[in-house]
């Protein structure tokens, strides 16, 4: 701690930090650009200027940018001296010559950061009259917005796009005031993260085109505290709604988690809510009737209910909220239940939840693995299937360059200088894939291997760190010095981390990373003098895998139990809760269950092939729509606040299943049903601690999710009412679906959209941090449900598949693989179609051209589809990307047969157009 | 011994000394001297104690500059030398000569900079528009590999140096010293954060110099003669010779060697032959163009950096240009603010967004249309763009001419608002 | 246009051209004087520009790749440069010095004699495709002002009379080949 002085005000303060960053986390006010939080200082902008004094006698003082100089004990600065103050009106005077005076029709306007700094440096008088510099925009893709015009040229976003998220096709281009952001040509932003520049960049440069399309000021959001249900990583997120759309996602802070940022599936994701895919009403059809009838949520909660009799299975959900699973299970008794997974995820999971509980081994969250300084990446191409740890690794790759830095005493926020010192020196990153991934660039190794290498690989790396791991004898001698190698680098490092998932659907997969982080920590118990946290973590696929999964922990049953049982026909009805089975099965395994002739009662919030099939559909509400709570990877549950009342028909999934009479409304919440499940099952104990206690004037007052400014209320649906519209209530939380209530100030607990006095944009943010980068204030991190226990387990045993001819791996794609979000136009626009991937040496042998089409066949399928020929896959293996059309689990669990088709007979003209698209894309990745 | 150690090889109606020629001239003798006599701390402490201050503008002291290289068995294996070539300051026209005149000094020189901090390797950091300079360079280098004064093992010292000609496609800002390390990498050549300084982290992270090219070509004089000689130059506080160049309505412009401490009038009235016939000299610019003007007065000052100083303006360069009285001092300074504001690296907003105004401003005031607002404005900036305010020194370098223009010449800037024209427009 | 449209076309422009053999060996040269690729990006696009007189996206992007590096960063180094041409320049570009000393001895007067007896402005090309004009800072010759830079050859000491004879030999030159070039 360093003592420094801030306009005659004594400060305790971290001496490693710069000033700027700890006048921030003093709550001090002090106009920025170019410094964010987490990309550090570069000195650019020159708005942070403060006098700085020498001594106690200086009076004179020098001007400094305080966020180029470090907060050492002794230091005395002013914010307010005029000279300072002077300048930093100066510098927004100048920065804002050319800025257009566009901010009634700029999406930015009311959260910029640029309003905010202009105010608090009082420059309010245009002087300069001579021509703007003007700039031509350009189409970005579906996703950002491009307005030039307004920029300020903080060099914020290619700092962000660039440096840190690893995107290559943003740059900054011209040079003295004509500098332009943007690409060498005008098109698609590539970079899987592309969204945050529109948080990054402090005015209307870059915008979400999503949002724009339907806009809303930021104060005219309704917003809630949510998690992203994207993927397994649990990302907090702030949907702001209107007049009963989402109208965006923007990132919400979580220390541990994402941190600042958010990947694109997550952010632009959101639009399938009002997808015309949306299942709005109910319906149900008599028998084998054609015909459906529409029903209200009542009579389609009623019908539920006289439907639900005699012998009923439900089969829950990965991708449904904790309490839908939970009010599926009590509805039709654990007996009944079915885990909704494929049965390879499912396999997978158990072995996953023992391994979390049982070996005493760390859960890393994302903070804990952008801190690893050497990570072993196995098979999962994290990319596409959890991109925000993939942004995490990129970032731990730099852990060599921090220590470098710190060797060096160039202070760690001194950003351009850390990189440039390091340059490519980067700690271990080793990836075992079967193809070459989006981390390439920053991997220190990259072993192109099919699983069943991948095995015998990790196994003699286990053995190599302790012998007791397996009795291993017939691994090869290129894989012992791999191995060798790998587990030198694992045992050295401070912080080792293992990342893999369960999109393989092998357990053996599971059980070989588990082996390595059992080894390590064996080897440091003998080895070490301080123990050190060994990290092993998967990746989830679906925001509630692991809430499924812990909650079928004792005795959950899988679903090719619950498609034998429906094959048999003696079930009275089966509840299929937002689920499409057909993505978790092959079609014959399905037809035959559904040969059964079993009634079929399902919930969802999407129409899809499957739940056509239903006799009784009920549309349920999105993640936006209802209290829920979600399992992240760590399995750390964490609560999203309902954003706004979904259209009359749809309800939670939870409140149709509740048993509780639908004639007197009496909806159960959510809280309830956590609550219960804390009670009584030990395991969950500590979700009663889920949600922040209401205690001071937040027990007895709500928390308001619009904004004080929320305009319009009276008048809103003035077209329809003469009345004003009734606030709905919210006896579910301490959230009111109002602008009235306590503005819980310097309390994160239930805050979505972060706003201080003379901070409107999201850099208000710091005002409710602990300090910069810190933990939240009051704010809830959710509560971890697997209790480490370091009861050194055994050694997992399992059996290695022999080698096939032929491997198959199923591609993951960040826009595509996930089923709701995929229905949102914007993504859809950035989807490919399915296509099948080798090497050059396998399509030679086949005969087969780039962007040919090949004819996949097994026992039950035949397919074709195009090539993609690459130069970064494992030998002997082909990469099936199934864009949730192409049976996967036929193509995946059979024996493939692999044959050209001549290029006049391709019947598959439509899906060629789509992939072109992804050729086209590849090529301009360098790739191909 | 001579007294004008830079050019005493320099005849400009002829081609420059080939290596023959310039080692019959005693080149590299020092050189190979150092080699075998000499550690290179001993250099260093030789350099230190010369009192060579750098030509590239800032005058700072060589050796202490070279001393912050980490040296010794801890410091990095790979350092390297970096030689400033790439002369664009308005106004200068001394690196050109010497290049030109004489390119086996400067390759001589780097050899003594690079032994001494160790560097195997050096860049010359050219402007691309020097061509002949290039060709000249290109030509001594090879001469010099050819003889074993480049390359591995270097005369049997166990010193290895490659030289590499790097030329660069047109911005001033190369010139400063961080951002031309960023050029050489083939990155935007935006300036760097100091600290870290390049003698710690400099190209690609590497402890690195970077020198003027006339600071380097004054080491191999001080190698073969010695400190005290080499202070004996000097004629006043200063040690040493500088090029002084002379631009503008005087009769004989050009650029020569003088002791460090010559009166600037000798320069002026006896070498460059006093103003053309019908001019006066109003006032100059003494070291190009990010200098402070001065006044007639100030002809008798001698060229001595503290000197000069103290006048209110810079050595710098040493390269004068001359304001006459027929030339608007409004047009002059409005065309260095034009370069400025194009060569800003739009980097930081002071210089990025600032020097645009300022640009704006002059064009207006040229045409007439300049209103009382407009001076104000331009004071503003002063302060504005000042020293520490900017993230590098182009900008502070700007508002020199600026400043002292405004102070010495604000009638001229008032009758063009006054009268609606340019007085000197006819 | 598409999403999909656009990137297509897109891509169908930067399609990159072959590098000629000549331009490679001058590359892969300069790759053995830099420890990192990258570094070399601006002597290439030099080199490119050399044999193909400016740096079209086809260009840029043939260095681009064959350098492993992003066509935009690539870009963003070009865009820097003063001297690196983006747009296609006239078989004689005249770097015309209008810097200080150059204005003190009259440039303005000689650019305007440039202007007039080649019909084109500062940045722009004669009409024939063979002068193109434009600023640079400070040539380095201040003590032989007004300088220009013209096909490689410094032209010193600039007067009106100067301009016109140097424009004439163009002239004749041009007239004389004229049969010859179409
Ligand atoms: C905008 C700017 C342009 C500069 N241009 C040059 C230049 O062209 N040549 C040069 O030697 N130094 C130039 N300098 C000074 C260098 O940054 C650096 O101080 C010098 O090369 C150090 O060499 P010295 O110690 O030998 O003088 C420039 C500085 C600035 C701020
Ligand atoms: S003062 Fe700023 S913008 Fe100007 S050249 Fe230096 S860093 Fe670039
Ligand atoms: S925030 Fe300090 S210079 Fe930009």
């Amino acid at each position: 701690m360093a003592k420094i002085s801030v306009d005659g005000i004594e400060y305790e303060v971290d001496p490693d930090n710069n000033l700027l960053q700890e006048c921030l986390s003093q709550g001090l006010d002090l106009p920025y650009f170019c410094w964010h939080p987490c990309m550090g200082s570069v000195g650019a902008c020159r708005q942070c200027a403060v006098k700085q004094y020498r001594n106690a006698e200086d009076k004179n003082g020098t001007i400094v940018m305080a966020c180029m100089t470090p907060a050492s004990d002794g230091s005395i600065i002013s914010i307010k001296d005029h000279q300072a103050t002077d300048f930093r009106s100066h510098v927004i005077e100048s920065l804002m010559i050319s800025h257009p005076h566009d901010c009634p029709v700029c999406e930015e306007g009311g959260e910029c950061h640029l309003q905010d700094m202009t105010q608090m440096s009082g420059h309010n008088y245009r002087r300069y009259d001579f021509k703007k510099v003007t700039h031509r925009n350009q189409n970005l893709g579906p996703f950002i917005g491009h307005e030039m015009n307004r920029c300020i040229a903080c060099y914020r976003c290619v700092r962000f796009y660039n440096d840190y998220a690893g995107g290559e096709d943003l740059a900054a281009l011209g040079s003295h005031h004509h500098v332009y952001f943007g690409r060498h040509e005008e098109g698609t932003l590539e970079n899987e993260f592309s969204g945050n520049l529109a948080e990054v960049c402090p005015t209307g440069v870059f915008t979400d085109k999503t949002f724009s399309a339907h806009y809303t000021r930021k104060w005219d959001l309704q917003t809630a505290p949510s998690v992203c249900a994207g993927c397994g990583v649990g990302c907090n997120t702030a949907p702001g709604e209107r007049y009963g759309t989402v109208r965006r996602v923007v990132n919400r802070y979580h220390h541990d988690i994402n941190g600042y940022f958010i990947c694109d599936r997550g952010r632009f994701g959101y639009d399938a809510n009002s997808s015309d895919q949306r299942i709005e009403v109910a319906r149900f059809r008599h028998g084998q009737e054609s015909q459906f009838n529409t029903l209200s949520a009542l009579e389609a909660k009623r019908q539920l209910n006289a439907m639900i009799g005699g012998d009923v299975i439900g089969i829950g959900s990965p991708r449904a909220s904790l309490e839908s699973n939970i009010a599926l299970r009590d509805r039709v008794g654990v007996q009944n239940f079915y885990a909704g997974f494929s049965d390879g995820q499912f396999n997978c999971l158990q072995e996953v939840t023992k391994s979390l509980r049982e070996t005493g081994l760390v859960c890393p969250s994302i903070r804990d693995i952008e801190q690893s300084d050497c990570i072993l990446l196995v098979d999962e191409d994290i990319t596409n299937t959890s991109a925000r740890l993939a942004l995490a690794v990129r970032q731990a790759s730099r852990s060599a360059a921090t220590e470098l830095a710190k060797e060096a005493r160039i202070p760690l926020w001194q950003d351009a200088a850390v990189r440039e010192l390091a340059q490519n020196t980067r700690s271990p990153l080793i990836i075992l894939s079967p193809q070459g991934t989006r981390l390439d660039d920053v991997a220190s190794e990259l072993h192109l291997l099919r699983l069943t290498e991948q095995l015998h690989l990790l196994q003699a790396i286990a053995h190599v760190i302790d012998p007791q791991a397996n009795d291993l004898d017939d691994y090869s001698e290129a894989n012992s010095s791999l191995a060798n190698n790998i587990a030198e680098q694992l045992c050295r490092a401070q912080r080792p981390c293992l990342v893999s998932g369960i999109s393989a659907e092998s357990p053996a997969l599971v059980k070989a990373c588990t082996n390595i982080g059992k080894a390590l920590r064996a080897h440091h118990s003998k080895n070490a003098e301080s123990p050190r946290p060994i990290g092993l973590c998967f990746a989830m696929p679906e925001a509630n895998s692991m809430g499924l999964a812990l909650l079928l922990e004792s005795g959950g049953k899988s679903l090719g139990a619950a498609l034998q049982r429906l094959a048999q026909g003696n079930v009275d009805a089966a509840i299929v809760m937002e689920n499409d089975l057909s993505l978790r099965v092959s079609a014959v395994a399905l037809e035959e269950a559904l040969a059964g002739q079993t009634p079929l009662l399902v919930l969802d919030q999407q129409h899809n092939s499957f739940n056509a099939k239903a006799q009784l559909l009920l549309p349920t509400a999105s993640v936006f729509e209802q209290h829920g709570t979600w399992v992240n990877y760590e399995g750390r549950a964490q609560s999203s606040y309902q954003v706004f009342r979904p259209s009359e028909g749809i309800l939670p999934a939870y409140e149709y299943l509740s048993i509780t009479d639908p004639v007197q409304q009496c909806l159960v919440s959510s809280e309830l049903i956590i609550q219960e499940l804390a009670r009584s099952d030990s395991r969950f104990n500590s979700l009663t601690d889920l949600r922040p206690p209401r205690t001071g004037i937040s027990a007895s007052m709500k928390s308001p999710r619009q904004s004080h400014r929320y305009s319009g209320r009276t008048a809103m649906y003035a077209q329809a009412h003469v009345h004003e519209a009734q606030q709905e209530q919210d006896r579910a939380s301490s959230l009111a679906f109002s602008m009235e209530g306590v503005m819980l100030q310097k309390d994160a607990s239930l805050m979505a959209s972060p706003w201080a006095p003379a901070w409107n944009s999201n850099q208000a943010i710091s005002k409710f941090q602990e300090e910069v980068n810190g933990e939240l204030k009051q704010g809830s991190k959710g509560v971890l449900l697997c209790s480490r226990q370091s009861n050194a387990s055994p050694y997992e045993r399992f059996d290695i598949d022999s080698e096939q001819k032929l491997a198959c791996f199923a591609i993951a794609h960040l826009f595509g693989s996930d089923e709701i979000s995929a229905q949102a136009p914007a993504i859809q626009a950035r989807c490919v179609g399915p296509y099948v991937c080798m090497g050059q040496s396998l399509a030679n042998a086949l005969g087969i051209r780039q962007h040919g089409l090949v004819q996949l066949e097994t026992a039950t399928v035949r397919v074709q589809l195009p090539v993609i020929i690459r130069s970064k896959i494992a030998q002997n293996c082909i990469g099936i990307y199934c864009a949730n059309e192409v049976d996967k689990y036929a193509l995946l669990n059979g024996k493939v047969a692999l044959q050209a088709v001549s290029e006049h007979e391709s019947h598959i003209a439509s899906s060629r157009a789509m992939f072109d698209l992804l050729l086209i894309k590849d090529a301009l990745r360098g790739e191909a | 011994m001579t007294d004008r150690p830079l050019t005493k090889n320099i005849d400009m109606s002829r081609e420059p000394f080939n290596l023959g020629q310039y080692r019959h001239a005693g080149g590299y003798d020092g050189v190979l001297r150092m080699f075998k006599e000499m550690s290179p701390s001993d250099v260093l402490e030789t350099v230190k104690n010369s009192g060579l201050k750098g030509r590239g503008g800032a005058g700072f002291p060589t050796g202490l500059k070279w001393s912050f290289v980490p040296s010794g068995d801890n410091a990095p294996k790979t350092k390297y030398l970096v030689v400033n070539a790439d002369e664009m300051e308005p106004g200068t026209f001394k690196d050109r000569l010497l290049m030109e005149g004489d390119p086996h000094l400067l390759i001589e020189g780097m050899l003594i900079a690079a032994y001494t901090i160790q560097a195997n390797t050096a860049y010359i950091f050219l402007r691309g528009e020097y061509l002949r300079a290039e060709a000249l360079l290109r030509k001594a280098i090879g001469q010099a590999k050819e003889q074993g004064l480049l390359g591995k093992n270097i005369q049997g010292s166990g010193f290895d140096l490659e030289i590499i000609l790097h030329t660069s496609a047109g911005r001033y800002i190369c010139g400063e010293e961080t951002a031309l390390l960023n050029a050489l990498e083939g990155k935007r050549a935006n300036p760097r954060a100091k600290p870290p300084f390049p003698q710690v982290s400099g190209l690609w992270g590497k402890p690195t110099i970077v020198n003027n090219v006339e600071t380097l070509c004054n080491l191999p004089g001080i190698i073969r003669y010695g400190v005290q000689w080499y202070k004996n130059l000097g004629k006043g506080a200063d040690a040493g010779t500088k090029l002084c160049g002379v631009s503008g309505r005087v009769k004989k412009p050009g650029c020569w060697e003088l002791p460090l401490g010559t009166p600037i009038r000798e320069l002026v009235d006896d070498l460059a032959g006093g103003m053309s016939g019908g001019y006066e000299l109003r006032a100059f610019l003494p070291g190009g163009g990010s200098t402070d003007f001065l006044l007639p007065e100030h002809l008798d000052l001698t060229l001595d950096y503290d000197v000069i100083g103290k006048a209110g303006s810079r050595l710098a360069t040493g390269t004068m240009i001359i304001l006459d009285d027929q030339t608007c001092p409004v047009g002059m300074v409005g065309n260095l603010m034009r370069f400025f504001s194009h060569e800003s690296c739009g980097w930081c907003t002071p210089c990025r967004d600032g020097l645009p105004w300022v640009d704006s401003i002059f064009r207006r005031l040229e045409s007439g249309e300049g209103k009382d607002a407009d001076l104000q404005i331009l004071t503003e900036h002063l302060e504005y763009l000042g020293p520490g305010r900017t993230f590098c020194a182009l900008a502070p370098g700007a508002m020199a001419p600026l400043g002292s223009a405004l102070k010495h010449f604000r009638e001229d800037f008032e009758a063009h608002i006054r009268t609606g024209a340019c007085p000197w427009q006819k | 246009m598409t999403d999909t449209q656009l990137i297509a076309s897109s891509a169908l422009k930067a399609q990159a051209r072959a590098l000629t053999e000549e331009e490679l060996r001058e590359i892969e040269h300069e790759l053995t004087l830099y420890p990192d690729k990258r570094a070399v990006g601006l002597e290439a696009l030099k080199i490119v520009q050399k044999h193909q007189g400016w740096v079209s996206d086809e260009s840029l992007l043939a260095v681009a790749n064959y350098l492993e590096m992003s066509a935009h960063e690539l870009d963003g180094v070009a865009t820097f440069f003063n001297l690196i041409f983006r747009q296609p320049v006239g078989r004689k570009v005249m770097l015309f010095c209008n810097s200080v000393s150059c204005y003190i001895m009259g440039c303005e007067k000689i650019k305007a004699r440039i202007s007039e007896q080649l019909g084109i402005d500062y940045g722009e090309t004669t009409a024939d495709g063979e002068y193109t004009l434009i600023p640079v800072p400070c040539l380095g010759d201040c003590d032989r002002a007004p300088v220009m830079l013209m096909d490689g050859e410094q032209q010193r000491n600039l007067s009106i009379e100067k301009i016109d004879e140097l424009l004439a030999k163009r002239a004749i030159e041009n007239n004389s080949g004229s049969g010859i070039r179409q």
